[in-house]
């Protein structure tokens, strides 16, 4: 680490204690800044700004050493100020903070100024510049840490509970664990039955074991398990509050039957005269209007689809518990709950509408969940993969992957499962029948993880044919309605012309119906896959930016089961740390109203969207209160008479950034 | 435009503009992280103020900088609907679209932005940058500043 300018006022000690006495490090990052910025340069310059006591440059301000130098020059200058010039206060602001109030001083006498993120990673081969810039954004931040007030973080009180939203088997795994830590938790899930997707599937990569039956017994443990409350067809409406405290409206659809009465016994299907497409067979075969959702489904319950009822009463003659109830009404239950875990799946690309690969067009090419459900022994054939058109079962069998993935027409990320399942169902067929013929035609075979390539390496021995190419053009025998395709085997170099029975779509991963509604509920970001964004892609995978909440599964990208498992442990992991101390703390930054200035005109109140500010019938003033303040500022704004001020932003401070970004213009102290 | 009108237009030789943007913490801050951590590159014409939200951008900040350097300003919030603070962004759009009139009047059209992006947008924070920069290259420098660098 290097002084720049070290020689000034070493033994003054202030003695007008409101000196600003302020101290710049700059950070290079390894040469993430150092590399671009001229560091030295920029602390020469900082340096000669008024009330800067000291700059210093460092590899690493992060690290031990960078931090035990921001330590011994507030020691040795005196400083009250600190400003960190180096990466994103989204990262390491709390480090600092903590670092500079180990040394006696309040945590938000820290400014944070980023030259990384916003200056050195964007400006890579405009150097000179990027050193102005560096100097710039420095010197805006000096002149606001010399006008930074102290403020005293709020500790909130946690309720000991937590809510999970959606019971795949992230959610599931989530729910068990905090359950286990003897945590009371309720789990939403929109269906009538917990399980998500993996309760559809036949066997699971990759060592192909029986989904259910891995899946059936964690079922029953959540519904056993009497810290669980498990709230099915139930959905989330509203969610106020914050960390620790957060308010939720669950609503809970109308099963039109009593589920203390129902038994599951499903005579009320038995004498139902409707059928409807089976959605948990992905429209394969029928269910009835009234209907268990499937034989492990859990609450074991049936649920009447009103919309297609037909109303002909004849369910309730059959009922020998008398649960049916057609004039059911939705109902709600308010929560208050500590912590949210947001599990709420993926549903699959849905191919119809771009008739991708000639699906929705032609009989014989269907997507891969819906090979699933004919895949499996309890599925609308009994296990018998069959071709839609004819009811035979196919010999020749092609695969496409990667339909809704990697292709710039519709998602251009990668949905990280399709190539394993695709795997994992060509084998599970050709070991069913080995008389099939099975292609995969692939842009790349991805298999990471344990056991992955292994499997891989398995379906090749079966004699599974890998092809590496995109279908081109795709037709359908008007005949037999087998279906051709034109495809560049891009290894050979060759133009071929194949011909399947049965052709099946690796279709992706995208975000779930609803997505969007608990994105908004919870306050969330979204991801450019348009999933929900995590805190930090590696450092807080399961965290979100909103204290309290967490994600897992595929709700925040695309995973495999194994790792949605892990992630499920990891959300109950992290609010345990919240629900155990019952203690959180959150950011000391609100509004402030002065009531020397405040004039009750009242122009603030309807403006706060939490409801916060009161009038003080007595006084004629305003009054904010903290505990429902959230900081955003827009009653500042709009107050007519500067009598409120956000702490931390207030106008000044503002306003001294604003006068020194492109000039020196020193704010009076 | 034609080749000659764009001619006309004060450029200088490499001029670059000054711009300030105001990035509420949530969205568009985090945006300009991830057009950061992706390595996007974009001029070097901009400066960043954090502030919490979009409806924390006072009038009075945007006329400060323009008078004390700035040539344009961006104001650039979360998406609507997607406010931190639920319908702050909706208050900074009624707010900035009056101060963009007021602004016209005194002949700094086209001077101040309001953009929404998101966390997630960091090829689009570059993108606002890069357009931003180019329409203020046309407009040249800002008559009313009060101090050149
Ligand atoms: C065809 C196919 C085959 C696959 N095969 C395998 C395999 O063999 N092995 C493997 O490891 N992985 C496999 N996967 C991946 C696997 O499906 C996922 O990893 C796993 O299902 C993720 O679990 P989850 O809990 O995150 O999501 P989900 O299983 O989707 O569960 C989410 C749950 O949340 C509920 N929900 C959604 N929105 C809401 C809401 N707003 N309110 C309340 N509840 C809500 C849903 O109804 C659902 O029950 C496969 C994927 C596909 C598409
Ligand atoms: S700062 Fe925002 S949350 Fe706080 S009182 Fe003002 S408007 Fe309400
Ligand atoms: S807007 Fe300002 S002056 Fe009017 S009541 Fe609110 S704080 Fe007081
Ligand atoms: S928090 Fe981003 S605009 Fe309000």
């Amino acid at each position: 680490m290097s002084d720049i300018k070290g020689t000034e006022n070493k033994s003054t000690v202030a003695k007008d204690s409101d000196e600003k006495r302020v101290g710049v490090f700059v950070c290079e990052c390894g040469v993430n800044i150092g590399g671009v910025v001229n560091t030295k340069a920029v602390a020469e310059y900082i340096g000669t700004l008024p009330g800067v006591k000291v700059t210093s440059v460092n590899k690493f301000t992060c690290s031990d050493s960078g931090q035990a130098d921001i330590q011994s020059k507030i020691k040795e200058y005196n400083l009250n100020r600190v400003v960190v010039a180096a990466c994103s206060p989204k990262t390491h602001e709390p480090t600092f903070r903590a670092c500079i109030e180990q040394m006696g001083l309040n945590q938000y006498f820290l400014e944070f100024v980023n030259i990384r993120d916003h200056c050195s990673w964007i400006h890579m081969w405009e150097k000179e510049k990027a050193t102005e810039k560096a100097k710039d954004l420095i010197r805006m931040g000096v002149e606001r840490s010399k006008l930074l007030e102290p403020l005293q973080a709020s500790e909130v009180p946690v309720t000991d509970k937590a809510l999970v939203v959606g019971a795949g088997v992230a959610g599931m795994q989530s729910a068990l664990d905090l359950a286990d830590m003897g945590f009371q938790v309720y789990l939403v899930e929109k269906e009538p039955s917990i399980g998500g997707r993996m309760a559809r599937f036949d066997k699971v990569f990759p060592t192909n074991d029986c989904s259910i039956c891995i899946l059936g017994p964690k079922m029953v443990e959540v519904a056993r398990n009497k810290n669980i409350k498990i709230m099915s067809y139930s959905e989330v409406k509203a969610v106020d509050g914050y960390v620790g405290n957060f308010n939720v409206k669950i609503e809970h659809k109308p099963r039109y039957l009593d589920v203390t009465k129902c038994t599951g016994c499903a005579k009320c299907s038995e004498v139902c005269p409707v059928e409807v497409p089976y959605d948990f067979n992905e429209g394969f075969g029928t269910r009835k209007a009234i209907y268990v959702p499937f034989p492990q489904a859990v609450p074991l319950r049936a649920v009447l689809d009103k919309e297609n009822c037909i109303n002909c009463k004849a369910c309730a003659k059959a009922c020998q518990s008398g649960a049916i109830n057609y004039d059911m009404q939705p109902s709600y239950t308010d929560l208050n709950v500590g912590v949210i875990i947001g599990a709420v799946g993926f549903k699959t690309y849905d191919p119809e509408p771009r008739h991708d690969f000639g699906y929705g067009l032609y009989d014989n090419i269907i997507t891969a969940m819906e090979f699933e459900r004919l895949l499996n022994a309890a599925g609308p054939t009994g296990g018998h993969v069959v071709r839609p058109s004819d009811c035979k079962e196919p010999i020749r069998v092609g695969f496409v992957n990667c339909v809704g993935s990697r292709d710039k027409a519709t998602n251009i990320y990668c949905s990280g499962v399709c190539c394993m399942y695709t795997i994992k169902n060509a084998q599970l067929l050709k070991e069913k029948r080995p008389e099939t013929d099975h292609t995969i035609m692939y842009m790349d075979i991805r298999t990471p993880f344990r056991g992955y390539e292994e499997s891989y390496n398995r379906s090749r021995n079966l004699g599974v044919k890998f092809l590496r190419g995109r279908p081109v053009e795709v037709k359908e025998d008007p005949v037999t309605k087998n279906i051709k395709v034109r495809v560049e085997d891009t290894l050979a170099g060759e133009i071929r012309n194949l011909e399947f029975d049965l052709m099946v779509l690796a279709t992706g991963i995208v975000p779930n119906e609803g997505i969007g509604q608990i994105q908004q509920l919870l306050k969330l970001s979204k991801a450019a896959d348009g999933l929900l964004m995590e805190a930090h892609p590696k450092l807080k995978p399961v965290d979100t930016t909103i204290d309290g909440v967490f994600l897992a599964g595929c709700a925040s990208g695309p995973k495999d089961i194994p790792y949605a498992v892990s992630q499920g442990s990891a959300c109950a992991s992290r609010a345990t740390i919240l629900l155990k101390n019952k203690k959180a703390i959150t950011e000391g930054i609100t509004a402030v109203v002065n009531p020397d200035v405040c004039v009750g005109c009242q122009v603030c109140i309807p403006m706060c969207p939490f409801q916060a500010i009161k009038m003080d019938e007595k006084e004629g003033r305003a009054n904010v209160v903290k505990a429902l303040c959230k900081g955003c500022g827009t009653c500042v704004t709009a107050c007519p008479t500067g009598a409120l001020e956000q702490s931390h932003f207030k106008n000044a401070q503002i306003l001294a950034q604003v006068k020194n970004v492109f000039r020196f213009q020193e704010v009076a102290v | 435009m034609s080749a000659e009108v764009a001619a006309e237009i004060p450029k200088g030789n490499g001029w670059e503009p000054n711009i300030l943007a105001f990035c509420c913490n949530w969205c568009s801050y985090a945006g300009a992280d991830l057009a950061g951590v992706s390595r996007f590159q974009y001029p070097p014409t901009v400066r960043i103020l954090r502030v919490m939200c979009s409806s924390r951008v006072e009038p009075a900040f945007i006329l400060k900088a323009l008078k004390d350097g700035a040539d344009g300003v961006l104001v650039a919030g979360c998406h609507i609907g997607d406010c931190h603070y639920i319908d702050g962004n909706k208050n900074a759009e009624i707010r900035i679209n009056n101060t963009k009139k007021a602004l016209a009047k005194l002949g700094l059209d086209g001077r101040l932005r309001l953009e929404w992006i998101s966390a997630s947008e960091g090829l689009r924070f570059s993108e606002v940058i890069r357009d931003f920069t180019e329409e203020i290259k046309k407009l040249g420098e800002n008559p009313v500043k009060e101090v050149k660098k």
